[in-house]
């Protein structure tokens, strides 16, 4: 079946959206641009803490040993030593699994990077609760929350593989720090390279009259799933990829506050602190005429629990059957 | 040999530094350090908080530092060509911000905005609020991963400018810091010389009492690296070890110093409860008049 109408053919997402050709983990759209900027920049260094092949960090590696640094399990000394390398005139990429960076180096994130203002660009992948079997300890449902509290970095959880490429290539332009959030997993290719990317400017991937989500990670395809189950249903929902979470995009939340009054946030993280979190703060400062209600969908206030990772997306209902769930109870009160 | 227009043009793009006329004469870098002691009293008084024992008990440190060993130029403090300096037990700053303005990174005037709303003399230093700071600093335990890095940058790319690095005593109960002794060890960093105040005190008492850390000569050592000892107010023996560091090229070099807290001034010398306490209006006098008689000890001030 042919894409309804309702996608945005402007997005060059894959025709029909939803027969995915391929899935494919974001952590490797991150692994495939750092060898792109590797062989174009030979100020970009790239850093590991004991975790190159699953970062995808081993790629560069391979092709330019002298600017790859594996520092051990360490991840407090991975970030201060980027700062060093960064304060040099580089371009630091530092990776590992979001729990530990920026989960166990947020102190040195803050005054090393953040406060120093230098470019090192933190690559947290296994994040989410997609990780799964490993088990809550390893899934990192707060790092968007720490992360984006911090002045001076740039904050983006990439849909796809191809977004993660493409996110990538941008951080590396831009000065200063930030941090993309990839995953482990295997997910649907759904945008495409002619799909459209530029930090700070949400794509509208959807459209729809009586509800708006916003949506970041796996869960944007999900996401769009779900929409078009809901159509059928007689509830139409435009779906935004959120993918810059730190500058969020002001002007795309007042636009859909102001058409629809309906906001949905669905993320693989807590509720609190992130995606939602930075909707519910833009929607609170939204002036009288775009009144709206926002309602945030993720992982409520728990540690989660070893599983598959599609069981898990059932389980925690973040999937497109969740997904739709969450969105036609508060839709429908 | 460059000659005069190759070599302002050469200035002029921030390729080359005039570098300070660096000072031998150890008599007048004591007196130098004595300036920089009074500085550092009169700026903790004006700021009415901050850190005076371990400020105090460096300046003959920073002194051998800023007036011999290092590689910097006051007027162009972005020289590419420069040494990197960077201090990671940030809250010693005031003896920084004293031997940098008596150096001429900026006006001595400017040392009694310390800790001031507007100041570019951050309560710990800031990157990018004063030029000549390397790096923002305060939590403990950062600064030689961030030294760690600059080395390994100057190493792979056959740079001649090496990298310096004072951290304390204290803050080797951070983890962070066993993990960079050993990462430079890793890559044999010859460039990098890190000198800890040994001074024997933090907050709460005597480094030995509340985490003890020796034999810290010993631990270094078994992490590769090449170790040095001195009496961190013997200014020619600091320059001698840091000169000394230079000839071992296959790895890093930590120089523990050992310094008395509050050095020179009566009632600090020793006393833990300085640590974070600055001195009153009676303090302040007394402890400039202890420093004035040290001075007239060292000899006269001409020539200096």
């Amino acid at each position: 079946m042919a894409n309804s109408s309702k996608i945005n053919k402007e997005m060059a997402l894959i025709d029909p959206i939803d027969a995915p050709q391929a899935k494919k983990p974001s952590r490797d759209g991150f692994g495939m641009a750092l060898v792109e900027l590797g062989a174009e920049n030979t100020d970009v260094w790239v850093m590991t803490a004991d975790v190159s092949e699953s970062t995808r960090t081993h790629w560069f590696a391979e092709k330019f040993p002298e600017r790859f640094v594996q520092v051990g399990v360490a991840e407090q000394n991975l970030a201060g030593v980027a700062a060093g390398i960064a304060s040099c005139g580089k371009t630091v990429f530092i990776s590992a699994y979001g729990v530990f960076s920026p989960g166990r180096n947020w102190d040195q994130l803050r005054v090393a990077i953040c406060y120093n203002n230098v470019p090192v660009k933190l690559h947290g992948s296994h994040t989410g609760i997609t990780v799964g079997p490993d088990g809550a300890s390893h899934q990192a449902l707060e790092d968007i929350a720490i992360a984006r509290v911090l002045p001076n970095i740039t904050v983006i959880v990439p849909a796809d593989v191809e977004e993660a490429r493409k996110a990538t290539l941008e951080v590396a332009k831009c000065e200063g720090p930030a941090y993309i959030r990839t995953c482990r997993e295997k997910m649907p290719m759904f945008t495409t390279a002619g799909t459209p990317f530029a930090i700070g400017k949400a794509n509208v991937y959807r459209f729809g009259d009586d509800v708006a989500i916003f949506a970041c990670g796996p869960q944007v395809y999900e996401s769009i799933l779900a929409a078009e189950k809901l159509e059928s249903e007689g509830i139409s929902c435009a779906v935004i990829d959120c993918h810059t979470i730190k500058p969020i995009d002001v002007e795309a939340v007042k636009y859909w506050a102001g058409k629809t009054k309906f906001l949905v946030s669905i993320e693989e993280h807590q509720v609190s602190g992130g995606l939602g979190g930075a909707l519910a703060e833009v929607v609170s400062s939204l002036p009288r005429t775009h009144a709206c209600t926002l309602k945030r969908h993720g992982v409520n206030n728990i540690f989660c629990e070893s599983g598959e990772p599609l069981e898990l997306l059932k389980k925690y209902g973040l999937d497109a059957g969740g997904i739709a769930h969450f969105v036609r109870e508060n839709y429908i009160q | 040999m460059v000659d005069d227009t190759s070599k302002q043009m050469l200035l002029e793009t921030g390729l080359l530094g005039t570098g300070l006329k660096k000072i031998d004469d150890m008599k007048k870098l004591r007196l130098i350090a004595n300036g920089v002691r009074q500085s550092v009293v009169k700026m903790l008084h004006q700021a009415k908080s901050g850190h005076p024992a371990g400020s105090i008990g460096l300046a003959d440190i920073f002194t051998a530092l800023y007036f011999n060993i290092l590689n910097h130029d006051p007027k162009n403090p972005t020289w590419p060509g420069r040494d990197r300096f960077v201090l990671s037990n940030g809250h010693v700053c005031p003896v920084m911000y004293a031997a940098m303005a008596e150096a001429g990174y900026f006006p001595k005037e400017e040392l009694m905005s310390l800790r001031k709303l507007g100041s570019r003399l951050q309560g710990h230093p800031h990157r990018g609020s004063l030029p000549g700071i390397e790096n923002s600093s305060g939590p403990l335990g950062q600064g030689l991963s961030i030294a760690v890095g600059m080395a390994l940058v100057a190493k792979r790319e056959k740079k001649s400018w090496r990298v310096y690095c004072v951290c304390s005593d204290g803050e080797h109960d951070e983890g962070q810091i066993w993990e960079a002794v050993l990462l430079a060890s890793k890559f044999k960093l010859g460039n990098l010389t890190a000198l800890m105040d040994r001074n024997n005190i933090q907050i709460d008492g005597f480094t030995e009492d509340v985490l003890p850390l020796e034999p810290l000569a010993e631990k270094y050592r078994a992490f590769g690296w090449h170790v040095l000892e001195v009496d961190g107010h013997n200014i020619e023996q600091v320059i001698n070890a840091c000169n000394e560091a230079k000839k071992v090229i296959d790895r890093p070099t930590m120089i523990i110093a050992h310094t008395v807290p509050g050095k020179d001034i009566s009632f600090m010398e020793f006393i833990t409860d300085w640590h974070g306490k600055p001195p009153g209006d009676k303090e302040t006098t007394t402890a400039l008049g202890d420093l004035e008689e040290e001075r007239k000890f060292y000899g006269s001030e001409s020539g200096v």
